[in-house]
């Protein structure tokens, strides 16, 4: 019996200890129409043996292309080390760290990942993840309605240039409550969200702040919060924590005297966890001090056990839906913490100068492909102005044609904007990470070229 | 056994209040209360201005591992909250009476306060619940 | 003589590094420009981060992981959490390079092996709870409680049907539940537990009316027990208007043994990182798909796998114009899925009926020895389901040892603590669920522990209440954690030594 340890001669003796005479008897007070006499739409169980040559002939199927598309999701080098140490049993089959003196381990290491978002983000509070950048938008937009006392507009602007699944998201998690997401419009000449654009607004309670945005471009960030600070709404920071490395930090956004973002979060998944089909991946939010109590999710902090000696636990727990209940900040209970345990591992290999070159170089890989594809005729940049890793093309032809013939030549070329911003025409979304070579590039060009002459 | 100052009223979900000089009313939490929460970690207060009625909740006291919420124990608005408690949540349990009060507030009518309970009757009430 | 682990925490890997150690091996050579970006888009200065070799952190992750308890090292009678053998094969196989590097918007072309095992595991989660169909998408147990409590919404609505605005909850739910429902805009009225740990059904033919949108709850309950009468309270339900959600926490009780489809139940949440042995990584990452019947079907959250012939594609808004959209950014917790797969497809049939039968016969076996000591079930004379409750009230009035002492003094034992004071209705509760992975001999260790703990209550209860003496670290001191929180570590006098580029 695949996992169940018991022999014949152990059932016999749990039963007599019980005082029946047989496994079934234990489901007597499951009334009998119910029960389920044959388990079926089930197939067969395997042995190791077999699965494992099914599940190999199915990866092998997936395709290995040369990754272009980012939008969200991106390919970085990861350590060796980092899914080694994440996976060894300790950390992978621990259970949430509720029981502190048994889980030291994760404990501290939920505290060093803490201090290293902190320090990216140049915010005061991290807490120890939530599902994914969407949802953690989600609970970010929750969380600003509850922090901002001033304004009490159920209302939040919502730049058309942050991505379109994160908007969705949103939507689908805050819609019960009544709050109304005001779509900021993105500047048609540069894609970048315009301070004066918020003029025409109603008020809100918070505003999001894309960096980079969808398109990749970068966005005004002190123009913005100051605009929105100025209206009484609260900012919250949707960012590449991998960007971070080398852009200005939610943290110092705006006017010095303002202390920066209030709320910051995004997608962890460019820090250590690979694209693995779209998950697991992990959101990180930060928040300046004031208002950690509306955060949602849990912390650790440092204190000292009974000798006075320094430990780990969790925290500030009476926000949580365990103890709150229908009170709680969010009905939610785990954070990702195989994916903060990869992170933490990865942020410790890279450091700052390693993050920084990652994102330089991925910077500059983005620069030289945008250069060799726009000089392709009848290929041109959709946006000017500074972008981090991606950048938006706009293609003599409709794209998905384009894109399937690239797939052919083993590339993935990008993400068709024409479905989710058709204003923009023939638009592709590009991305180039420093896995990305030299040749890489050029091989994409070559082939661009050869589709579009065609 | 918990103390209960005489001079002071109280509500069965163990608040007590105090009429003040300026005629608004002090409310805190009963010893019995404080005891039954443990060390308190933290305490949020209404904003002053509020309105509230009888039995609203306004305020949250919190224990490591417990949330509880304070209710008017009168309408009335409140006039101010106990700034002190911000940074030293553990006035209300070395204090409750005393520097541990929440907040204050000037009640919408009079004729409310005369349902209230005397320290007798509190005292009644947390005999019969023991 | 007792072992112990009781050894100080390793510094923080910050506090181990030098200015300018690397892990050179990993990072780009430093050869790129930044010109092009603006000075004011810039970051000033590089965030204070850890300066360490490759072995630091190696070494030090490895030595923090055996700070841990983990499966892999103790048994875990963790009530409600389900806490079984996660087999090395799930990770091993969905880790194999062909679905690790998958891009999630790659199309699908180029990923039918890896929607293949999805579309499988949808059929296989209908199968095992009787729906009609089944979204992976949720990203954990409260996800896709939001997810089921979003559709209700969705199909009232659809109806015109604007009155239901109550979500009925029992006292002993889980608090997501409550939490769920408020999320969702409605409000929560609690129904009680009557004496024999059945909902009290007066109470709730009392609260059911035109303003009830649904109830929601756990079967077997989280006190233990299976809701016996749960057909009579399907129908009561339904005959409101009112429909049922299915918190799945507790389908390992279940599986393979009864439906929730066949009790009534409109829409399931399943906890795959519970009952399909995907691991809990610590607090994550969980997977809470979604499986619902006929009514629900057409506001399922997107994406799902649908098979056109051979071929596998994701459905689209344009498939499901009523969907309540989506839940993340891509495909929920799609590794955690693959996983799930690995694991259904190992059990099999069979495999999964055992599941069931073996998890409630080791239950049973821990609360029929656990009685013979003395220790009181909260609901005597009731089955376990795969799990139990006991009260430890007489033994606090005796002794004045709590549940907490009893818990912390395990650890010492080298047994993971029972889940403590949840359900809250119970007094000094232990919440135990042995799963069907641990054998007898485990078991029967647990019951000696448990012996043990009894006598020295009496004996020498000075011991119960200062333990643990063999962990890392002992009592920590919460209070102070939570009135001075320390939430990271800060360099002491920060001064930049990394230049970019």
């Amino acid at each position: 019996m695949p996992f169940i340890p018991h022999t014949a001669d152990d059932v016999q003796a749990m039963l007599a200890a019980i005082g029946v005479p047989e496994i079934a008897s234990l489901f007597d007070e499951i009334p009998a129409s119910l029960r389920w006499t044959r388990v079926e739409g089930v197939p067969p169980g395997l042995p190791e043996m077999a699965i494992n040559r099914l599940m190999r002939e199915r990866a092998a199927k997936d395709a290995a292309d040369l990754c272009f598309l980012g939008a969200g999701a991106y390919e970085h080098h990861i350590p060796a080390a980092v899914w080694e140490i994440a996976t060894r049993g300790e950390f992978y089959s621990a259970y949430t760290p509720y029981q502190a003196e048994a889980s030291q381990g994760t404990l501290q290491l939920i505290y060093e990942y803490q201090s290293m978002m902190t320090a990216l983000m140049a915010m005061d509070i991290s807490n120890a993840s939530l599902y994914d950048g969407a949802s953690a938008l989600a609970e970010a937009v929750l969380m600003a309605l509850r922090a901002n006392r001033h304004n009490d507009a159920q209302r939040v602007w919502m730049p058309a240039a942050v991505h379109p699944h994160y908007r969705e998201t949103v939507r689908t998690i805050v819609e019960g409550q009544g709050i109304e997401l005001v779509e900021v419009p993105y500047d048609p000449a540069t894609g970048v969200t315009l301070a004066a654009s918020l003029d025409a607004l109603p008020d809100a309670a918070a505003l999001v702040v894309p960096q980079p945005n969808f398109f990749g471009r970068l966005e005004d960030i002190d123009a913005l919060t100051d605009a929105a600070r100025a209206r009484g709404a609260l900012v919250i920071a949707l960012v590449n924590p991998l960007a971070m490395a080398i852009l200005k930090p939610p943290g110092q956004w705006g006017d010095a005297a303002g202390g920066g973002a209030d709320i910051a979060c995004g997608e962890g998944q460019p820090l250590g966890v690979p694209l693995a089909g779209g998950g697991p991946y992990y959101g990180f939010l930060c928040c300046r001090r004031e208002h950690v109590r509306q955060m949602p999710g849990r912390i650790v902090g440092r204190t000292v056990d009974r000798d006075g000696r320094a430990g780990f636990t969790l925290t500030l727990q009476p926000r949580e839906q365990h103890i709150r209940r229908a009170k709680a900040t969010s009905n939610i209970c785990t954070n990702q913490g195989l994916m903060v345990t990869a992170s933490t591992i990865h942020m410790a290999l890279l450091g700052a100068e390693g993050l920084a070159r990652v994102a330089l170089t991925s910077h500059a890989r983005a620069h030289a492909l945008a250069t060799q594809l726009a000089a392709l005729p009848g290929v041109m940049l959709r946006f000017g102005g500074p972008f981090f890793h991606e950048f938006v093309l706009v293609l003599p032809r409709p794209v998905a044609p384009v894109l399937d013939a690239l797939a052919g030549a083993g590339i993935l070329g990008g993400f068709d904007l024409s479905g989710t911003y058709p204003e923009l025409g023939h638009a592709l979304l590009v991305c180039a990470t420093e896995t990305r070579t030299p040749a890489d590039l050029a091989r994409y060009a070559a082939a661009l070229e050869q589709i579009l002459v065609a | 056994m918990s103390q209960i100052p005489a001079d002071l009223k109280y509500v069965s979900t163990h608040e007590w209040l105090r009429s003040t000089a300026d005629g608004s009313l002090e409310v805190g939490i009963t010893d019995h209360a404080q005891d039954a929460l443990g060390d308190l970690v933290f305490v949020e207060l209404p904003e002053v201005g509020r309105e509230v009625t009888a039995g609203e909740a306004c305020a949250v006291v919190e224990s490591v591992k417990a949330a509880s919420d304070i209710y008017a124990p009168v309408a009335g608005r409140i006039v101010a909250v106990n700034p002190v408690l911000i940074d030293q949540p553990e006035q209300v349990n070395q204090d409750c009476y005393g520097s541990g009060w929440l907040f204050r507030l000037v009640p919408a009518s009079s004729a409310e306060l005369t349902a209230l309970l005397d320290a007798q009757a509190y005292r009644d009430l947390l005999n019969q619940g023991a | 003589m007792e072992p112990s682990r009781n050894t100080p925490s390793p510094p923080l890997i910050f506090e181990q590094g030098a200015p300018g150690r690397r892990a050179y091996a990993q990072a780009p050579a430093a050869t790129a420009q930044w010109d092009d970006l603006p000075l004011h888009l810039r970051r000033a200065e590089p965030p204070c981060l850890p300066e360490v070799s490759e072995l630091q952190v190696v070494r030090h992750y490895t030595r923090l992981s055996q700070r841990n308890f983990s499966i892999d090292t103790q048994f875990y009678p963790l009530g409600s959490c389900t806490m079984k053998y996660n087999p090395r094969a799930c990770n091993t196989l969905a880790m194999l390079p062909g679905f690790l590097n998958r891009h999630p918007l790659a199309p699908a072309a180029g990923g039918q092996g890896f929607l293949a095992c999805l579309h499988e595991l949808q059929e296989i989660l209908q199968a095992v709870t009787g729906m009609q169909a089944v979204s992976l998408t949720p990203m954990a147990g409260a996800q896709g409680e939001l997810a089921g409590m979003a559709m209700i919404r969705a199909y009232h609505r659809a109806r015109g049907d604007h009155a239901r605005t109550e979500v009925l909850v029992p006292d002993a739910a889980h608090g997501t539940n409550p939490a769920t429902a408020v999320m969702c805009g409605y409000t929560v009225r609690e129904i009680p537990t009557d004496r024999s740990g059945d909902v009290d059904l007066a109470a709730l033919k009392a609260a059911l009316g035109p303003q009830t949108a649904a109830i929601m709850l756990t079967n077997p309950s989280t006190l233990g027990v299976f809701e016996r009468r749960i057909t009579e309270i399907a129908g009561l339900v339904h005959e409101a208007g009112g429909l049922l959600y299915y918190d799945g926490a507790n389908l390992n009780a279940i599986l393979g043994q009864v439906r929730p489809g066949d009790m009534g139940f409109d829409v399931v949440h399943m906890n795959l990182h519970k009952t399909f042995a995907t691991p809990h990584g610590g607090g994550g990452p969980g997977s809470g798909a979604v499986g619902v019947g006929e009514r629900l079907q057409p506001f399922l959250p997107i994406p799902y796998v649908l098979r056109e012939g051979e071929t596998y594609r994701w459905a689209e808004r344009a498939d499901c114009p009523e969907t309540i959209g989506r839940l993340s950014a891509f495909m929920g917790n799609a590794g955690v899925l693959l996983r799930a797969y690995v694991y259904a497809r190992l059990l099999g049939a069979e495999g999964m009926a055992r599941v069931g039968a073996y998890a409630t016969l080791s239950a049973n076996y821990l609360l029929a020895r656990l009685t013979a000591l003395g220790y009181e079930p909260a609901y005597p004379g009731r089955r376990a389901s795969h799990e139990f409750t006991l009260s430890l009230k007489e033994l606090t009035t005796r002794t004045g040892i709590t549940a907490l002492d009893v818990a912390k003094r395990l650890l010492d034992h080298d047994f993971h603590a029972p889940t403590v004071y949840f359900p809250q209705l119970v007094p000094e509760c232990l919440l135990i669920e042995p799963t069907e992975t641990e054998s007898k001999q485990d078991l029967d260790r647990f019951v000696a522990a448990m012996a043990s703990i009894r006598d020295e209550a009496v004996q020498a209860p000075e011991r119960l209440r200062e333990a643990p003496h063999h962990l890392p670290v002992r009592r920590l001191d919460e209070v102070r954690a939570a009135r001075e929180p320390d939430l990271r570590w800060q360099r002491p006098h920060a001064t930049p030594t990394d230049n970019l580029a």
